[in-house]
C-alpha cells in the first residue's frame, strides 16, 4: 500500500474513532472488573462497553490484522499499527480483552483446520466465547511437559481425567484450551492440545483465593469429560508445537504488562498527591524522585522496545526467543513499577478497603504482579530460553 | 515507519562493519595508545572516512553530502563504538555538522569537512559534570566579542580546525536564552588549549579562553540566539553518544559471549553453567532495550519531531545504563584475563566510561525526563 493510500486509512481511521468511541471508553481503565472480557454472561457489560465492543467487532477491528473470513479486520501490519496509533490518541480503551485474541488465536490461525478456524475465531473475534487455559497442573509449573492429565481414545472422543491448576478465570470461562496426555510412553512426543466446553458434564472449578485477596485463578478438574476428536488441534502427540508456538504469543501479552497505561501516569501522579512538589516544581522527596525518574528511564525505553518488538514481528524479522526477552523484561518492570507505586503512596497505599483506595486498588495490583515473573514461565526460565535459543551458550 | 533498518540502512551497516573492522579495529586503537600519539587518532583513517562519503552523511546533497540522518549516523557510530575506534566523526560529522545546517558557516567549513582536512571540536562543558549551564562570556568589543573563561572535556580540541564554543552574551548561567555559538579556527590569539590523556587514552582538551578576540562574523547564527544551533549540537550529539555507547555495550557483549562458549573450567565450557547464563541473558535483554531506544530518538530525530527531546534523553540514559552493565558483566565473567591489560575487554570499560560522560550521563538525562514531566 503506498504512503498515499496510508495516509487516507489514517483520516478515514480517526474520523471513525471519533464518531464511534463512546466517551467512557477514552477514560482509563480503573480496575480488573471495569476491562472488557466478552463471553456468553455479557450482563456485566455497561451500555458503553457493549457498544464499543460491537462496533468494533463489526469492522474486525477487535482482531484488525487477522484475516476478514474470520472476523477479522484483514488490516496489513502498517494499518495495524495506524490504527494502534489512532486509538491511543484519542486514549481508546481495548475493547475486548480475550486470551482467545492473544493466545488461542494465534494458534489457531497457524495449526487449526478451516472448520475450526471458521468456528471458534469468528466468536473470539465478536467476543461471544471467552476462554481460558489449561496449562499447567499441580506437578507440572515450570516442568510443564511432566504433566499428567489424561485422554484416552474412545473411538470418536477422547476421555479426559486429571487436574488443571492456576487455569486464569475458569470460573468465567465458556470454553477451554488444554493440554492433555494422550502417549505415557515419551514427554513432549506424547502431549496433545484439545478444545472443549467448560459446561461439559465432569468440568469442575474451584477459585484459589490469593495474597491480593482475589481469586483470579482457580483450580480445573475434569472427571470423565468426552471430549469429541474433531476438537483435536493439529496432530495426536503434536500439542506441544502448539503449546510452544501459543506460549509465544502469551510472554508477548503478558511483557505488555511492562507498559506504561495510555491515560496518565498513575506512579508519578501518586508521588505528587503525596509528598508534594518544591518550590522548583521537583517532588518533594529527592530520592524517591530519582528511583521515579531512572524506572522512567527503563520504562519509556521498553515501550520503544514493545514498539521495536512488534514491528520486526509483523515483518517476520524477530527472533523466534525474542517473546521471552520481552516477557522477562516487561515483568519484571512491572513489579518495580508496582513497588515504586507503593513506595510513593506511602501509609495511603496501604489501606485495604477504603473507598479512597478504591478497595484497596493499589496494594492488590502490587501483590498481583508478583506473578507476573511466575505465570508463563518464570522468569529463570525465560532466561534458560535468551541463553540458549538467543545467545547459543551450550547446555550443561 | 517500522522501527527497524530498512534495506538500504541495512547495507549501510554492512558496509560499515566492514570498512571500520578492516580499518579501525581496537587494535588500531591500542598501536595509538601504545605510541602515546599526540593527536589521539589518526588524520588518514579521517580521510578514508571523506572519501567513503562518511564525513558528508548529515550535508544535504544539494552541500555535496549523502544526504542521510541520525539513523544512518547511528550506524556507523555503532560500528566506532563496537571497534573503539578513535574518531572526529560524532563531533565533526555529528554535532558540527548540525549545528552550522542553515547558517552561513555551512559555507565555510563544510568543504574541509567533506574532504576529510577538517575536525571540530565542541566547547560546551564548562564544569566537570555536564549541564545545561553555560557561564563563559562573550563582550562586545569594537567590531566582535572578546571571550573569557574557561571549558573542559573538549574532545580533539588541542587538534581541532574549527571549535565551536557556546558563550554566554546575555542574562545568567542557566538561562536558556542569552547564549550565542561561535566558530573559531585553529590557532586563534588569546586561545591556549591543554591536552589531558583521559583514562581510554583519548585526548580531551581544557580550554583557556583569555580575552580572545573575535570578528563579529564568527557568530553562528543570530546574537544571543544560541540556544537554536546548541539545541541541534546537543540533541545530536547526546544520540550520536547513544549510539556509539550501544556499540561499545553491544561489542563487549559478544566478546563476552564468544569467550563463554571457549573458555572451559572443570572440565566443560563456562558458558553451560547457569549461573553465567541467567547473566548473560539479563544483560542481552537491556542491551536490546538500549537499542530500540536509540533507534526510536533517531528516528524522531529525523522526522523533527516534538516527542524527539524526551526520545533523546531516554536513549542516552539507557544506553549509558546498559552499556555501564555490559563492560561490567564482560570483564566478570572473563575473569582474571579481564583484568589483564593484553587483552582488549578492559578497552571497552574505559571507552563506555567515557561515552558515560560526554553530553550529560544517565542521571543528567532521567532528570531531564523528570522535569519534562513535571515531577
Amino acid at each position: 500500500m503506498t504512503d498515499t493510500n496510508l495516509e487516507t486509512f489514517r483520516t478515514e481511521t480517526r474520523a471513525w474513532l471519533a464518531e464511534n468511541c463512546p466517551p467512557e471508553m477514552r477514560e482509563p481503565v480503573r480496575s480488573d472488573k471495569d476491562a472488557v472480557w466478552g463471553g456468553r454472561d455479557q450482563s456485566m457489560l455497561t451500555p458503553a462497553q457493549k457498544t464499543w465492543m460491537d462496533k468494533m467487532a463489526a469492522k474486525g477491528w477487535t482482531v484488525p490484522d487477522w484475516p476478514k473470513a474470520y472476523g477479522g479486520g484483514g488490516l496489513s501490519p502498517a494499518e495495524t499499527k495506524i490504527l494502534r496509533e489512532e486509538m491511543a490518541a484519542i486514549r481508546a480503551r481495548n475493547p475486548l480483552n480475550s486470551f482467545g485474541i492473544s493466545m488461542l488465536g494465534p494458534a489457531l490461525l497457524k495449526y487449526g483446520t478451516e472448520e475450526q478456524k471458521l468456528n471458534h475465531l469468528t466468536k473470539i473475534a465478536r467476543g461471544e466465547i471467552r476462554w481460558c487455559q489449561g496449562y499447567s497442573e499441580p506437578n507440572a509449573g515450570s516442568d510443564l511437559a511432566a504433566l499428567a492429565t489424561s485422554a484416552e481414545d474412545k473411538g470418536d472422543h477422547y476421555l479426559v481425567n486429571g487436574q488443571k491448576v492456576w487455569t486464569s478465570y475458569a470460573d468465567k470461562a465458556d470454553w477451554i484450551f488444554c493440554l492433555v496426555r494422550t502417549d505415557k510412553t515419551t514427554k513432549q512426543g506424547g502431549i496433545s492440545f484439545v478444545l472443549f466446553d467448560m459446561a461439559s458434564e465432569g468440568v469442575s472449578t474451584k477459585p484459589i483465593l490469593l495474597i491480593s485477596g482475589y481469586s483470579p485463578f482457580c483450580e480445573t478438574f475434569m472427571d470423565n469429560v468426552k471430549v469429541p476428536k474433531e476438537n483435536l488441534v493439529h496432530e495426536e502427540n503434536k500439542g506441544w508445537d502448539v503449546a510452544k508456538y501459543l506460549l509465544g504469543h502469551e510472554r508477548e501479552m503478558i511483557s505488555g504488562m511492562g507498559l506504561a497505561s495510555s491515560g496518565g501516569n498513575p506512579l508519578i501522579d501518586g508521588a505528587i498527591a503525596t509528598v508534594g512538589l518544591d518550590h522548583d516544581g521537583r517532588l518533594a522527596d529527592p530520592l524517591l524522585r530519582a528511583s521515579i525518574a531512572l524506572f522512567e528511564v527503563r520504562s519509556k525505553a521498553f515501550g520503544m522496545m514493545s514498539e521495536r518488538f512488534i514491528d520486526e514481528l509483523k515483518a517476520g524479522r524477530a527472533h523466534p526467543a525474542q517473546p521471552s526477552m520481552m516477557k522477562y523484561y516487561g515483568t519484571e518492570l512491572n513489579k518495580s513499577r508496582y513497588e515504586l507505586m507503593m513506595a510513593a503512596g506511602g501509609s495511603d497505599a496501604l489501606e485495604w478497603e477504603s473507598e479512597a483506595s478504591s478497595g484497596g486498588g493499589t496494594p492488590r495490583a502490587w501483590l498481583r504482579t508478583k506473578a507476573n515473573s511466575i505465570e508463563g514461565g518464570t522468569s529463570e526460565v525465560q532466561l534458560n530460553i535468551i541463553a540458549k535459543r538467543i545467545l547459543e551458550l551450550p547446555s550443561a | 515507519m517500522p522501527l527497524y533498518l530498512n534495506d538500504e540502512q541495512q547495507m549501510l551497516r554492512d558496509t560499515a562493519k566492514d570498512f571500520i573492522a578492516e580499518h579501525a579495529p581496537v587494535s588500531h586503537l591500542r598501536k595509538l595508545r601504545d605510541e602515546n600519539n599526540a593527536d589521539g587518532l589518526s588524520r588518514d583513517l579521517w580521510k578514508s572516512f571523506a572519501e567513503m562519503g562518511f564525513t558528508g552523511m548529515l550535508m544535504s546533497e544539494a552541500d555535496g553530502g549523502l544526504g542521510l540522518g541520525h539513523v544512518e549516523a547511528g550506524v556507523l557510530l555503532e560500528e566506532i563504538g563496537r571497534n573503539l575506534s578513535p574518531s572526529p566523526f560524532l563531533t565533526t560529522a555529528v554535532a558540527a555538522v548540525e549545528a552550522l545546517k542553515g547558517t552561513s558557516h555551512a559555507a565555510r567549513y563544510f568543504p574541509g569537512i567533506l574532504s576529510g582536512d577538517t575536525i571540530a571540536a565542541l566547547a560546551i562543558d564548562e564544569t566537570a559534570k555536564h549541564r545545561d549551564a553555560i557561564s563563559l562570556k562573550a563582550e562586545r568589543s569594537g567590531n566582535g566579542f572578546k571571550l573569557q573563561g574557561k571549558k573542559q572535556f573538549v574532545t580533539h580540541g588541542h587538534i581541532a580546525d574549527l571549535i565551536i564554543v557556546a558563550a554566554r552574551t546575555a542574562g545568567s548561567a542557566d538561562d536558556a536564552q542569552g547564549i550565542t555559538l561561535f566558530a573559531l579556527d585553529k590557532g586563534a590569539a588569546g586561545l591556549t588549549a591543554n591536552a589531558e590523556r583521559l583514562a581510554d587514552s583519548s585526548l580531551a582538551a581544557r580550554l583557556d579562553f583569555d580575552g580572545l578576540e573575535v570578528d563579529a562574523d564568527a557568530v553562528i547564527g543570530e546574537i544571543d540566539a544560541g540556544a537554536d544551533p546548541l539545541g541541534r549540537l546537543l540533541r545530536a550529539g547526546r544520540t550520536g553518544a547513544a549510539a556509539e555507547s550501544l556499540g561499545v555495550g553491544a561489542g563487549a557483549m559478544d566478546m563476552t559471549v564468544g569467550y563463554l562458549k571457549e573458555r572451559k573450567q572443570f572440565g566443560v565450557t563456562i558458558g553451560s553453567f547457569q549461573a553465567l547464563q541467567h547473566r548473560a541473558a539479563h544483560l542481552y535483554s537491556e542491551m536490546e532495550v538500549a537499542r530500540a531506544a536509540v533507534m526510536k530518538a533517531a528516528q524522531l530525530l529525523d522526522a523533527g519531531s516534538r516527542q524527539a527531546d524526551d526520545a533523546v534523553s531516554v536513549a542516552k540514559a539507557m544506553t549509558t545504563l546498559a552499556t555501564t552493565l555490559s563492560v561490567q558483566e564482560s570483564v566478570q565473567m572473563h575473569g582474571g584475563i579481564g583484568m589483564t591489560d593484553e587483552y582488549d575487554i578492559g578497552f571497552y570499560m574505559k571507552r563506555a566510561r567515557v561515552l558515560a560522560e560526554m553530553f550529560g550521563d544517565a542521571s543528567f538525562h532521567a532528570d531531564k525526563i523528570a522535569r519534562a514531566a513535571g515531577y
